[in-house]
């Protein structure tokens, strides 16, 4: 712990909100996370539309840990310790697959898609003692889902997933709400990169709308190219063309609620998408009007939300839905992941409007996100004079602290600190 | 017209390579047929259609243009300043031809240095649809294979690939 016992300086009365800049770079800090942040907050894991079938399984690595996410026999959606009761070794090496058993190819213990422990060779040679029904592959100590969003939670103490996710399940709603008969699907293809940057900075960075003018002008001059009409801001302290909040959802999750203004492919045209996509997109929002009414069909249809589910699921409900969870890989590296989200039920040009809208922006070719990933380097690199210029700035937006919040202001990049600091203070 | 040679192909890819790794998009762009497309499907969906499947890449001629303008401007972070290209072309193969269209095969590395520090290789292979157009050709489609099995340490493809 530092000094004073905080990693911040949280002046509400001044108005000036300090982080000390070592979370980004110590190694020490970095091993008390995975302990008292991954260790203790349900984490997500998986979407169950990518184990559709009895025995899909797909392995990953979540919080460090090798897992096997998979569907069963029974059809019950599962989460495995990827790692052999046996002697530990790795049981699935495939990253994906269907299968009824696992077989660690060490000295052949297979296991059932339920991670029973199904066959031992030779077990003739253990004694009474040894007990199969007790060697099962282990699993977090919780887990699971809402709305097939499947989360795991190392810590048997911890609250039931609805309670942990709170007012962040509206918002989860309002993704959801896309599809007629409620159901999302992750669809085929992953983007996975590494950034040379702490963790940390890639939430701040997924919800932090103050830097788009800057870091994403050549995005926003692609969207003006394409006929999209760039208003300038209006508002005090705004940057962008229209109003975006920033929303306290409680528990150190946050999101983003912003008047669209770049097209969403569920259901509001731009030029980008072109002409013949209006009657199609115009039949999508009659749908949504007639089954959710006016008020909720234009919270779907005509906002746009970043949401952040602490610690690093963020669900980008904007140019397209993207799925992307982040995990540290030393303190100055982390991995991530991104997948596309879809409704199961979208039509074959809806579906290449979505994807073809998700690449104007996301991922590591998209039109912004390698000027993030750029961002978030620079920052990494700069953080190298930490002991000697040891505060980063963040109190944007603190006289707004009891009003309207804007996207654009600091504050929902303060309650991520908030709760990050309480967490880092207890005794784990 | 004469059935294509390889040595013909593999000219027009040397040359293809060279205006990539200097940043000779225009020159690059001119080579380019109307109905161009140029993508880079997922690393764990290679085959992939990317109306079905979420790429890396997957422009259109206009999204092409599009790309252009935004890489070669000074606030495209990612790439200011630009990186250090190399790629080596070999295992040039004519897969198919007929009177108008040549489809080829090549593998590449791709060497990328960068803020004075080696950034890595891209490592994969190419398709190409050429379209014959007198003794030399211009790209219908370019699609790119990468060969891991995630960007991973390589992060962005924020250049021409």
């Amino acid at each position: 712990m530092p000094a004073n016992g905080s990693y911040v300086i949280d002046d509400r009365e001044k108005g000036i909100f300090l982080l000390d800049r070592s979370v980004h770079v110590s190694e020490e800090i970095l091993r008390e996370e995975m302990r008292k942040i991954f260790g203790k907050c349900w984490i997500y894991v998986g979407h169950a539309s990518e184990v559709k079938k009895p025995g899909d399984f797909v392995t990953r690595k979540v919080a460090g840990r090798p897992v096997i996410f998979v569907r069963d026999q029974k059809g019950q959606v599962r989460c495995l310790f990827n790692t052999c009761r046996h002697r530990g070794s790795i049981v699935s090496t495939e990253r994906c697959g269907n299968a009824r058993r696992f077989m660690c190819v060490y000295h052949g213990w297979s296991y059932g898609n339920d991670g029973s422990l199904a066959r031992v060779p030779s077990e003739e040679a253990y004694t009474e003692a040894f007990d199969k029904g007790d060697l099962g592959l282990k699993t977090p100590a919780h887990f699971d889902s809402y709305k097939d969003f499947w989360f795991m939670n190392l810590d048997p103490d911890a609250p039931p997933l609805g309670d942990y996710l709170g007012k962040t399940r509206d918002y989860i709603d309002l993704v959801v709400d896309q599809s007629p008969s409620g159901q999302m699907e992750v669809l085929p293809g992953t983007q996975e990169y590494d950034v040379a940057a702490n963790w940390k900075l890639m939430v701040e960075n997924s919800v932090d709308d103050y830097h788009l003018p800057t870091t994403h002008s050549t995005w926003l001059n692609f969207m003006r190219n394409s006929g999209v009409v760039m208003e300038p801001p209006k508002g005090a302290g705004m940057v962008l063309p229209t109003k975006g909040l920033a929303i306290d959802l409680g528990n150190g999750h946050f999101t983003t609620d912003n008047v669209n203004f770049r097209g969403r492919p569920v259901a509001a045209w731009i030029p980008l998408y072109g002409d013949a996509a209006k009657p199609e997109m115009e039949a999508i929002r009659a749908e949504l009007v007639e089954r959710l009414g006016a008020e909720r069909a234009k919270r779907v249809a005509d906002t746009n939300r970043n949401l952040v589910i602490f610690p690093n699921l963020v669900i980008n409900d904007g140019s397209s839905v993207t799925i992307r969870t982040f995990f540290p890989n030393g303190v100055d590296k982390m991995h991530v992941t991104a997948w596309a989200l879809g409704p199961v039920e979208e039509s074959e040009s809806a579906r290449a409007r979505r994807l073809d809208a998700f690449l104007t922006f996301y991922g590591p070719g998209g039109f912004a996100t390698p000027d993030d990933v750029e961002a978030l380097e620079m920052v990494q690199k700069g953080l190298a004079n930490w002991q000697d210029d040891r505060w980063s700035e963040m109190s944007r937006g603190m006289g707004h602290e009891d009003g309207e919040q804007l996207n654009s202001d600091e504050f929902h990049l303060r309650l991520f600190w908030r709760k990050w600091n309480a967490l880092m203070g207890e005794q784990a | 017209m004469s059935p294509v040679t390889r040595a013909e192909v593999e000219d027009f890819l040397y040359m293809e390579a060279d205006l990539l790794d200097n940043w000779k998009l225009a020159e690059w762009e001119a080579l380019l047929t109307d109905d161009a497309g140029y993508y880079i499907p997922a690393n764990d969906d290679p085959t992939g259609d990317h109306r079905k499947s979420l790429f890396i890449i997957a422009d259109d001629r206009e999204r092409i243009h599009q790309r252009i303008i935004r890489v070669m401007d000074p606030n495209c972070h990612a790439e200011a300043p630009k990186s250090h290209l190399s790629r080596i072309v070999g295992n040039v193969r004519i897969l198919a031809q007929d009177a108008d269209t040549v489809t080829v095969a090549a593998t590449f590395v791709c060497h990328r240095y960068r803020r004075y520090e080696r950034m890595g290789e891209y490592v994969g292979s190419t398709r190409h649809i050429l379209k014959r157009e007198g003794d030399s050709f211009r790209i219908k489609e370019r699609r790119v294979f990468l060969k891991s099995h995630e960007l991973g340490s390589l992060g962005s493809v924020s250049f021409m690939l």
